[in-house]
């Protein structure tokens, strides 16, 4: 083999591997990606594909119902008491509730993975503080703590989204520190530091490329939980106040209308429900993928 | 000639907990407890003893990955600067280490050869293009193939891992390279080969190596002298051939009397008493409790090492010449 | 043993005060204490009486303590919208929270536990998968979506049950089932991975190769190491049992202590709400304190702990 750089695979390599990978998983699993695939879509096209304005009212069709019981084209999934078209609420609140999961992922992976590797790089009176965090977080549901946060502070997005962000951080937390730890003590990070490189490189190019699988795993645990959390607290319209609309907004509005009109209720439970199951199998099947000896 | 490297009373405790619960006390669990030596370049010191005799501790303070509780280190007659800082670090191109366990001390996800290269990324030394042949020069030499540049650590062998963490440690030509029981992890045979490799290297290129093993044979083999080492403290250091034909300390002959000779039925000598503890050194000589010539005044005061037939001894009994006898 | 206790006694002490601590320095870091907890149009002599009552006017260190000195006294001051004392109005709704929480926990148990024991004795069967399947509803479904499912279909569509309010023990059904199906499908698989693992050790394969016959070597070996790690999931329901019906409540109009959380959330009655954090946290420290106490006595390794080298 030549001595070139051997880390550019040609295009049709690729593709090659990535139909090897598509036949080779579980059906279910492939149903997953897809429903997710077209989540993302939603949420990023969103302004192109809404019908109608979220806030557009139309009290002559007020409480139609959907496509598949008896209703028009023109509303396929139904109207609400206001008359305003459910499948255009639904585009806006996938893209407003995946964009909350996806930001308070990223804060809780951010914060959880630095406070983890200060912990292990620092130990003593840092690692202790940050322990001691670590346990008051998981001792308390975090329910209980994301509604005194909301009491004290009222209401606002990006609060809410911070909010959402520590969700989870203790649990990136703790992982990072566990395998920072052993490999500063007995691995390649004392092996490299040794070598004579600085904190810098030691954890910046070797110890989180190697950790990062399985944060990757834990971030397919946090997102549908975060998705949960945020459609709870909106429910109790606690969480997305309007004009916004979230998922777990719509379904809050349309409990009263329970009986009426179900579908105003049904269509955002069923893509909560449908994304978290999706993202849930997805996560099982990649850490699966990654470390079988895990079960 | 200044020593390359120089070990001056060498100590490092660690405060451990005893017994459980929010009220145990603490006690000083004494890994090293006065430890001296000094390595020549281009000569090997052999450290011996069993676990917890705190060899391995010693290669660490050697070479300043820790700090000692007490004593100094000096390489080339400068004091060892504190472990992390940027003299430290800079001081890394000169001392060097080979591991035990080759493949915990390489990053499974990068190819071997980019490990091979990193100390010269690191200490900023050539372009990429020269980093790579001088890797692959460095790979060759120490027995293995150039296409191997480009595989990853579990692709290998443990007998080619160690000689990929041996190339690293190569790479920016050191004066010293601690060696912790660089074969123990390894087949017999490889380790055969990665010892006649480690004497080819420091003849050709005139290292220096602390050789840390609790394997006698090898390091008799490999050694120009040899200190053996017993919770925390040297008690006899001398010419490797000399002392393991005439062991002097009692617990060298121990050791010694253990290694099998083919043909030779040899009376060994068993030790009686615990395992040493380090946490609870036994007071005045700490092999006194399971010393076949123990008397009341091994436990009165600590033996310091001295000369005795041209080698250092630490015992209290080091010119009874009832001791010379059994041999 | 009693070195055990005592320090199990300290670090449960401690996290009650670290959550009033926490409490503290968020509702300083959100504004004026008295005008945040009094509401805005109290008479100016009621502010400056709350306010030397809490030592406002004084030194932070002061504030802090007299805060946690009417913490532990359960005085948080009047409820915003009631005008009485924030803790009896919370203590009023345990018993109604309980009345839900406690049978669920029961089912939870009930049917997770065993569902999870026989889905790990016959790995891989049709109950196995079958038990598997519905339980990852039990992650991935809210609990509000279930709540809503179960009164479209059992109070709208089928008209069994009401869907609403607290009048008749009829009431508590549908909240019961709601709060129990998820926590029993949690436990489902949790036991069974746990039971699994059991399973998996040598000294399982030992047992039985010994002769035991296969029940004996499940209930007398398998179950009771596999009893440890569950044990802790369940000091964390225990411990839930005050916190854990939020949303429940909310959507079947339960007046308990859920309910009266999220309504004092929306309107900022801080008052309530550092109550409810108060009782919460007593409750679940006292959960864990009873949860490390099980494994003392379960876990023989744990035993020992307390004897001296």
């Amino acid at each position: 083999m030549a001595l070139s750089d051997t880390t550019v695979t040609p295009p049709r390599a690729l593709l090659g591997g990535l139909a090897r990978r598509v036949r080779r998983t579980p059906f279910a699993v492939s149903l997953a990606a897809a429903w997710l695939a077209l989540m993302v879509v939603v949420a990023v096209g969103a302004d192109l594909l809404l019908p109608y304005s979220i806030t557009a009212f139309d009290l002559k069709a007020r409480l139609a119902p959907p496509l598949f019981m008896g209703g028009t084209l023109a509303h396929p999934l139904g109207t609400d008491e206001l008359g305003r078209d459910v499948l255009s609420r639904l585009i806006m609140s996938i893209r407003m509730s995946l964009l909350i999961a996806f930001f308070g992922t990223l804060i809780a992976a951010s914060l959880g993975t630095l406070l983890g590797i200060l912990a292990a790089h620092f130990r003593r009176v840092v690692e202790a503080l940050i322990l001691m965090a670590i346990d008051f977080q998981a001792s308390m549901p975090f329910m209980i703590i994301a509604l005194s946060v909301l009491a004290f502070f009222g209401n606002s997005l990006p609060l809410f989204v911070a909010l959402m962000g520590f969700q989870s951080w203790e649990r990136y937390a703790r992982i990072t520190r566990g395998l920072t730890l052993a490999a500063n003590e007995q691995g390649y990070a004392a092996a490299v530091r040794q070598l004579g490189a600085g904190s810098g490189r030691i954890y910046g190019l070797h110890v989180i490329p190697n950790i990062a699988s399985t944060l990757i795993v834990s971030m397919t645990l946090t997102f549908p939980e975060i998705i949960l959390l945020e459609s709870g607290l909106s429910f109790l319209g606690l969480g997305v106040q309007p004009p916004l609309t979230s998922l777990g907004n719509m379904v809050g509005y349309g409990r009263e209308y329970i009986t009426r009109a179900p579908w105003i209720m049904l269509a955002p439970a069923t893509v909560i429900v449908l994304t978290t199951l999706s993202i849930s199998l997805l996560g099982d099947w990649l850490r699966d993928k990654l470390d079988p000896t895990l079960q | 000639m200044t020593p390359l490297l120089e070990a001056i009373d060498l100590r490092r405790h660690y405060q451990v907990r005893v017994g459980r619960g929010p009220f145990a006390g603490k006690a000083p669990l004494r890994a090293v407890d006065g430890v001296s030596f000094a390595i020549q370049p281009g000569r090997t010191l052999g450290l011996v003893g069993e676990s917890g005799c705190g060899k391995s501790t010693t290669g660490k303070l050697a070479l300043g990955l820790i700090p000692p509780t007490g004593g100094t280190v000096r390489h080339a007659g400068q004091p060892m600067p504190p472990p992390g800082s940027a003299a430290w670090r800079a001081l890394r191109a000169r001392l060097q280490m080979v591991y035990q366990d080759p493949l915990g001390a390489l990053d499974r996800r990068l190819p071997v050869g980019r490990q091979v290269m990193e100390p010269l990324t690191i200490h900023g030394d050539a372009t990429p293009a020269e980093q790579r042949e001088r890797a692959l020069a460095t790979m060759e030499s120490v027995g293995l193939q150039r296409h191997q540049f480009d595989r990853f650590p579990h692709e290998l062998s443990g007998g080619q891992r160690q000689r990929v963490v041996l190339a690293r440690a190569l790479m920016t030509r050191p004066d010293l390279l601690v060696c912790d029981e660089p074969i123990s992890a390894l087949d017999v045979s490889i380790q055969a080969q990665v010892v006649n490799l480690l004497l080819d290297l420091q003849e050709s290129l005139g290292i220096a190596m602390l050789f840390i093993s609790h394997d006698l044979k090898v390091v008799r083999q490999v050694s120009h002298e040899v200190a053996v080492m017993y919770l925390g403290r040297i008690v006899e250091q001398g010419e490797a051939g000399a002392l393991f034909a005439a062991p002097r300390h009692p617990y060298t002959r121990a050791l010694v009397s253990a290694i099998p000779v083919p043909g030779v039925r040899r009376e060994r000598i068993i030790l009686a008493g615990d395992p040493p503890n380090p946490v609870d050194v036994p007071a005045g000589c700490a092999f006194h409790t399971r010393c076949p010539f123990g008397t009341a005044a091994c436990r009165a005061a600590v033996p310091s090492l001295r000369p005795l037939d041209g080698r250092l001894v630490a015992c209290h009994r080091v010119d009874d010449p009832a001791l010379r006898q059994a041999a | 043993m009693l070195l055990f206790v005592a320090s199990r006694l300290l670090r449960a002490a401690l996290t009650i005060l670290f959550v009033m601590t926490f409490a503290f320095v968020v509702l300083r870091l959100s504004g004026d204490p008295a005008l945040l907890i009094m509401s805005v149009d109290a008479p100016p002599e009621a502010i400056k009486a709350f306010r030397q009552a809490w030592g406002l006017d004084r030194s932070i260190l002061e504030q802090y303590l007299a805060y946690i000195t009417h913490a532990f006294t359960g005085d948080f001051g009047k409820s915003m919208r009631d005008g009485r004392p924030a803790i009896d109005l919370v203590m009023e709704r345990v018993p109604a929270t309980l009345a839900i929480t406690l049978p669920a926990l029961a089912l939870k148990i009930g049917l997770g536990v065993p569902a999870g024991i026989h889905a790990a004795l016959h790995r891989n069967s049709l109950t196995d998968r079958l038990t598997m399947a519905i339980s990852v509803a039990g992650f991935t479904m809210p609990s509000f979506v279930l709540a809503l499912l179960l009164v479209l279909i059992f109070a709208v569509t089928l008209g069994w049950l009401p869907a609403s309010g607290a009048d008749a023990p009829i009431n508590a059904l549908l909240p019961i089932v709601t709060l129990s199906l998820p926590g029993a499908a949690i436990m489902a698989r949790f036991t069974r991975s746990a039971m699994l693992e059991v399973l998996g050790q040598p000294y399982i394969r030992a047992a039985s190769a010994k002769g035991v016959a296969w029940r004996r070597v499940v209930s007398r070996h398998a179950l009771p190491n596999a009893a440890i790690p569950t044990v802790t999931i369940v000091g964390f329901m225990v411990g839930s049992v005050v916190a854990g019906a939020v949303i429940v409540e909310s959507v079947f109009a339960w007046p308990g202590v859920g309910r009266l959380m999220v309504s004092a959330v929306a309107n900022r009655d801080l008052a309530v709400v550092q109550a409810i954090l108060l009782v919460i946290a007593t409750c679940m420290v006292s959960a864990n304190l009873a949860v490390d106490m099980a494994y003392g006595w379960l876990d023989p390794r744990v035993r020992g702990a307390g004897a001296t080298r």
